[in-house]
């Protein structure tokens, strides 16, 4: 990075000593059919010169309301009252002209969605060079605007940047147009860099490498950052400061070390209990925070997170609590009236640490260890085989042509792999999007002889099925999908969405009656919801529906594919723990696929791990976890954030480099060798053996498998 | 052609969040099924119902009209040429002196059963063609596309003409068949297309993978949530059918004098518009009023059937779902004249 201090003014040399962005009692409305929304209800905060703000809280809370308000991108219709000072500068009240000049140049914003941020008619560097030159009005030369803005993507880690430059946004992968956006946001030497949930349409591996591009942006512009995400790890080793929203109010904020070990108010509690910790070396609870957020229209009387929380007592619903100071601290300030409380059940725990916060939400929100089911008991090799895949290889034409299709070569989806599920275990696949999760599991599901390798559920053979003998596979396999909304047909009451599985394999009609208010009671939902539409649920309780109804018929083995990456972290616990609970209370079998290793090591006995349509490690989570032994598998664990900042920032983040190459035409002998740090570091006479000879799957430890010529385990969670 | 879905799915994951009733409001009778549900619904929107009473009230009088009247449609009364409403002709005469009431109920016989009829097969049959197409593709596809262009590429109106002597003094419901006939082949290609999309969302493929047949998750699943631009397109066809009629009825093909439908006695009325007002716009009304009982009787099935619909939101999507049948039937025909199609089996499974 030695080309970036030439490219910025050094850190603070411009701005005053005083905070960049300084908000106080900032209040957004927006007009609704059934009234007012109070989206913003009176937040304050600052952010100095070069310190880094993160802005935690559940979908809805308004984290991005306010945000968009310091940009001054609101629609009109929304009413603003408050004040938003930058460097001493009121913003409230300027025209749409004199807040354009500040945007862009002094304050940027990096968006969730990429694509919509960079215009698809124009090479990625003509977009960059244009706002320079926009912002430099005459004193930047079109050419000098060029050739900064090579630098610039060349800074945010885009390979080739020179060539890159005149590539289209359409040809850059994810996580190559988010770097791209970001060197849009930091090529006028911006002072406040907005970030809303800069890494959440990205793969974890690809997170890691932004979230570090975004702090290299930050040490060279010495900007201010906000960073907005729902998700506590992400921020936890980045941010300086955090400020946690709830209902369109700031509900906690502090230093964050402070924040994660002696959180004050029972929404952050909550909210850390949730996430599962990939770094957890036995099982722990999960907190799922029960409930919805309240409607902002018209909020109830009191504190509006009362109706869920746990420590709720008759004097929360009189006053809504206003941020106040707790533990003397100077800089910690918590609503809840309780947060003294909250204070003395942790004064028992020896040493203040997130992982003592941990145990404190647990018993707060009143949850346990769920356990294992009977069967889990018995050695795992004298288990009945539920699912066995052998050498399965799915491959898909590339063709061209509309009239004479042509075909031009193969896609290797998924390209022999080996695994099998014993009864009461669950086994998580994980790995990058493309890797072939979905592929393997539709092939399972289909039923079909595979192009090549054998399938067998429950011992039969798919290929020596016939029509009813597949019908009978289909009774004991059900599956639950990643969209909750998508896997439910819109137009059925969600009674005949269940009832459905139960009528194809001829259940008569009293018996069905019978078992839907089981069922519905089985995954928490009321018997009187049977007769609603699908639309009028939540996403977590849709996904409970998609759970009872692959339950209804009693199966063995239940595939769920991404069942809870599209939910909000407190609704993905409460799915999670009903999952757990229903392996416990009916030795079911999981085929988890997850994107999620933190989800995986929380749910899962086994895991595999994809790269590139092969299984590059498998073998039981524990082992798999804290001693990997597969360069891959470091990688990914290794980008996975961890919910502690002290831990966080101790850590060493091991980067991949470049993105997932083509199936269509992958590498040759070890297919991750592009991308293999170790490989890298290698001497060329071993490297050679990397690039000639595929590895073969080898045992590393009892019940774990990986494939890599070199390989040596690394603790790195 | 890219036509996007039901109206359901325009609410994200968290839909509830945003403050719909999830709590409690408890219903007692429990297990209802979607038939009932649909009922309810449907009963429950007063206009609907109102508008399929009078399509049956209008039905009831057009074949039961002798019991009120003693003219009939073949009958003249010489003795009043073009009187004006009043009497014994509640609805006037005409030139020759027929009774204008009798006419029109005769008429009115024609025209609802044809519009009906045509309505309901044509738009039946696009949707049986265009899911299966849609839906198993394959030479299935290849074959029925196949018919769908020929039949399109043929000017259906010659056909009918050329066709109509060789039925003379048959029933005219041969002709409800030809209609029909000419009518279905744009929606189905429309449906198919749907087909195509709905085919790859989740809720079908958990169907599939339930072990529901295919017949079953057309019927169940894919043609329901095409079930607005269904109704739309055959409360468009009813209209059509008639007009359509009445068009062909001009040239001299269709219903055929002594015997009447709505369309002729328009066609006849149309010179007196302004000098024998009756003559025009009692049948006008009429046919006015039957086109919008169809109308709002789909109307109300369509919001039944559709659980995201609720009072206020009916306009706008009556008017989404309308707008997009125009912008698929335009695609269809641009397509016709030898443009690319947008669309098409770009995935491969
Ligand atoms: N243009 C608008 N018109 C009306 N209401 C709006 C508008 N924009 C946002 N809202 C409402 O304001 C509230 C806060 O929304 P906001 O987008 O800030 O939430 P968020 O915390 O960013 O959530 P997410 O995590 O889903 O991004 C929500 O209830 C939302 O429905
Ligand atoms: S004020 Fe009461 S309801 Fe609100 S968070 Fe604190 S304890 Fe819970
Ligand atoms: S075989 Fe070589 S390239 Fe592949 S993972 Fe091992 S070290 Fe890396
Ligand atoms: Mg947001």
């Amino acid at each position: 990075m030695t080309a970036a201090d030439t490219l910025f003014e050094p850190a603070g040399g411009s701005s005053d000593v005083g905070p960049v962005l300084e908000v106080s009692d900032l209040a957004v409305s927006f007009p609704s059919e059934s009234g007012r929304v109070q989206a913003v209800r009176g937040l304050s905060y600052q952010v100095s010169p070069g310190e880094v703000l993160g802005i935690v809280g559940e979908s809805g809370s308004g984290k991005s309301v306010s945000s968009l308000a310091v940009m001054g991108l609101l629609p009109s219709q929304a009413r603003i009252s408050g004040s938003i000072k930058f460097q001493g500068r009121e913003l409230i009240g300027l025209s749409d002209d004199q807040l354009s000049k500040i945007r862009g140049r002094k304050i940027s914003m990096v968006f969730q969605d990429p694509l919509s941020a960079l215009t698809p008619v124009y090479t990625v560097g003509d977009q960059i060079a244009e706002g320079l030159l926009v912002h430099g009005k005459g004193r930047v030369t079109k050419q000098a605007a060029a050739k900064r803005s090579v630098e610039l993507l060349d800074l945010v880690g885009i390979p080739n940047a020179a060539e890159r430059a005149k590539a289209f946004p359409h040809e850059f992968s994810g996580g190559m147009r988010q770097r791209a956006v970001i060197a849009l946001a930091i090529a006028n030497d911006p002072d406040l860099i907005i970030a809303d949930e800069p890494t959440t349409a990205l793969d974890v591996t690809v997170q890691a490498q932004v979230l570090e591009v975004l702090k290299t942006a930050q040490e060279v512009t010495g900007a201010g950052i906000v960073i907005i995400t729902h998700d506590l790890g992400v921020v936890a080793g980045f941010a300086d400061r955090l400020m946690v929203m709830y209902a369109g109010k700031a509900v906690e904020t502090g230093h964050v070390d402070e924040v994660y070990q002696r959180p004050r108010m029972p929404y952050t509690l909550g909210l850390l209990g949730s996430i599962p910790r990939v770094d957890a070396d036995e099982k722990q609870p999960l907190v799922p925070i029960e409930g919805q957020p309240p409607s902002l229209v018209d909020l109830p009387q009191g504190c509006p997170f009362a109706p869920r929380c746990p420590m709720a007592v008759d004097a929360c619903l009189t006053d809504e609590p206003p941020l106040s100071e707790v533990d003397n601290s100077g800089d910690h300030y918590a609503a809840c009236i309780r947060s003294d409380e909250l204070g003395a059940v942790e004064v028992q725990a020896d040493e203040a640490s997130v992982a003592a916060a941990v145990d404190v939400a647990a018993e707060v929100f009143g949850v346990e260890v769920i356990g294992e089911p009977e069967v889990a008991r018995i050695p795992r090799d004298q288990r009945t085989v539920v699912l066995d895949v052998r050498d399965m290889v799915k491959e898909y034409p590339v063709t061209k042509g509309v009239v004479f299709k042509r075909r031009i070569g193969t896609v290797h989806a998924v390209d022999g792999i080996t695994f099998d599920i014993r009864e009461g275990e669950t086994l998580g696949v994980v790995g990058e999007s493309g890797c072939g999760k979905t592929t393997t599991l539709m092939e399972i599901l289909g039923l079909e002889k595979p192009m090549r390798g054998e399938i067998s559920v429950l011992g039969q053979n798919v290929s020596a099925l016939n029509g009813r003998s597949r019908k009978a596979v289909r009774r004991d396999m059900q599956v639950v999908f990643q969209d909750p909304m998508a896997s439910l047909d819109p137009r059925m009451p969600i009674g005949d969405v269940i009832a459905e599985p139960m009528q194809v394999h001829g259940i008569d009609k009293e018996q069905i009656a019978k078992r839907i208010p089981e069922l519905l009671k089985l995954v928490g939902l009321r018997r009187e919801h049977a007769d609603r539409y699908p639309a009028e649920f939540s996403g977590g309780q849709r996904q409970r529906i998609g759970i009872a109804r692959a339950l209804a018929l009693e199966p063995k083995l239940v595939v769920l594919d991404e069942p809870v990456s599209a939910l909000d972290v407190s609704i993905q616990a409460g799915v999670i723990n009903l999952l757990d609970e229903l392996k416990a209370k009916l030795g079911l079998s999981y085929l988890f696929v997850a994107h999620d290793l933190s989800v995986v090591r929380h749910i899962a006995d086994r895991v595999a791990v994809m790269y590139l349509g092969k299984i590059v490690e498998i073998g039981d989570v524990d082992s798999v976890f804290s001693s990997p032994q597969h360069p891959y598998t470091q990688a990914l664990l290794s980008a996975i954030p961890i919910p502690d900042p002290i831990k966080e920032r101790a850590r060493e983040r091991i980067i991949l480099t470049g993105d997932l190459p083509s199936p269509a035409n992958p590498p040759s002998g070890c297919r991750f060798r592009t991308r293999c740090f170790l490989h890298a570091s290698l001497p060329p006479e071993k490297q050679s053996k990397c690039i000639e000879v595929e590895p073969p799957r080898a045992v590393q430890a009892p019940d774990h498998e990986a494939a890599c010529h070199y390989a040596e385990p690394r603790q790195v969670v | 052609m890219t036509t996007i879905l039901n109206e359901g799915d325009s609410a994200g994951t968290t839909g509830a969040a945003q403050g719909s009733p999830v709590d409690a409001a408890p219903d007692p009778d429990k297990g209802t099924s979607r038939g009932r549900l649909v009922l309810r619904r449907f009963v429950r929107n007063k206009a609907a119902l109102v508008c399929l009473a009078l399509i049956v009230v209008l039905y009831f009088l057009a074949f039961c009209y002798p019991l009120f009247t003693q003219w009939t449609y073949d009958q003249q009364d010489y003795t009043s040429f073009l009187v004006p409403p009043g009497g014994t002709h509640w609805f006037g005469t005409d030139k020759i002196g027929t009774d204008m009431f009798a006419q029109v109920m005769r008429g009115l016989q024609k025209s609802l059963t044809i519009g009906l009829l045509v309505g309901i097969i044509s738009t039946s049959f696009a949707a049986l063609v265009g899911t299966t197409a849609g839906y198993f593709l394959g030479w299935t596809d290849r074959s029925l596309m196949w018919i769908v262009d020929l039949l399109l590429t043929l000017p259906s109106f010659l056909i009918i003409a050329i066709c109509s002597p060789a039925f003379r003094g048959k029933t005219w419901l041969i002709f409800v068949g030809l209609l029909a006939v000419f009518q279905w082949m744009i929606t189905a290609r429309i449906v198919r297309g749907m087909t195509l999309t709905l085919k790859e969302r989740e809720f079908v493929k958990a169907a599939k993978f339930m072990g529901q047949p295919a017949r079953r998750i057309i019927f169940k699943h894919i043609l329901p949530n095409m079930a607005s631009l269904l109704i739309i397109d055959a409360t468009i066809n009813v209209g059509s059918a008639v007009l359509a009629e009445t068009s062909l009825s001009f040239f001299g093909f269709g219903v055929q004098p002594p015997d009447v439908s709505l369309g002729t006695l328009i066609s006849d009325g149309t010179e007196s518009t302004l000098t024998y007002p009756w003559l025009f716009f009692i049948p006008a009304g009429f046919l006015v009023l039957f086109v919008l009982s169809v109308n709002f009787a789909g109307d109300g099935l369509r919001d039944a059937l559709d659980p995201s619909s609720t009072k206020g939101r009916r306009k706008e999507s009556k008017r989404k779902a309308l707008g997009e049948l125009r912008k698929a039937k335009f695609d269809v025909q641009t397509e016709r004249r030898g443009m690319p199609a947008p669309q098409g089996e770009g995935k491969h499974r």
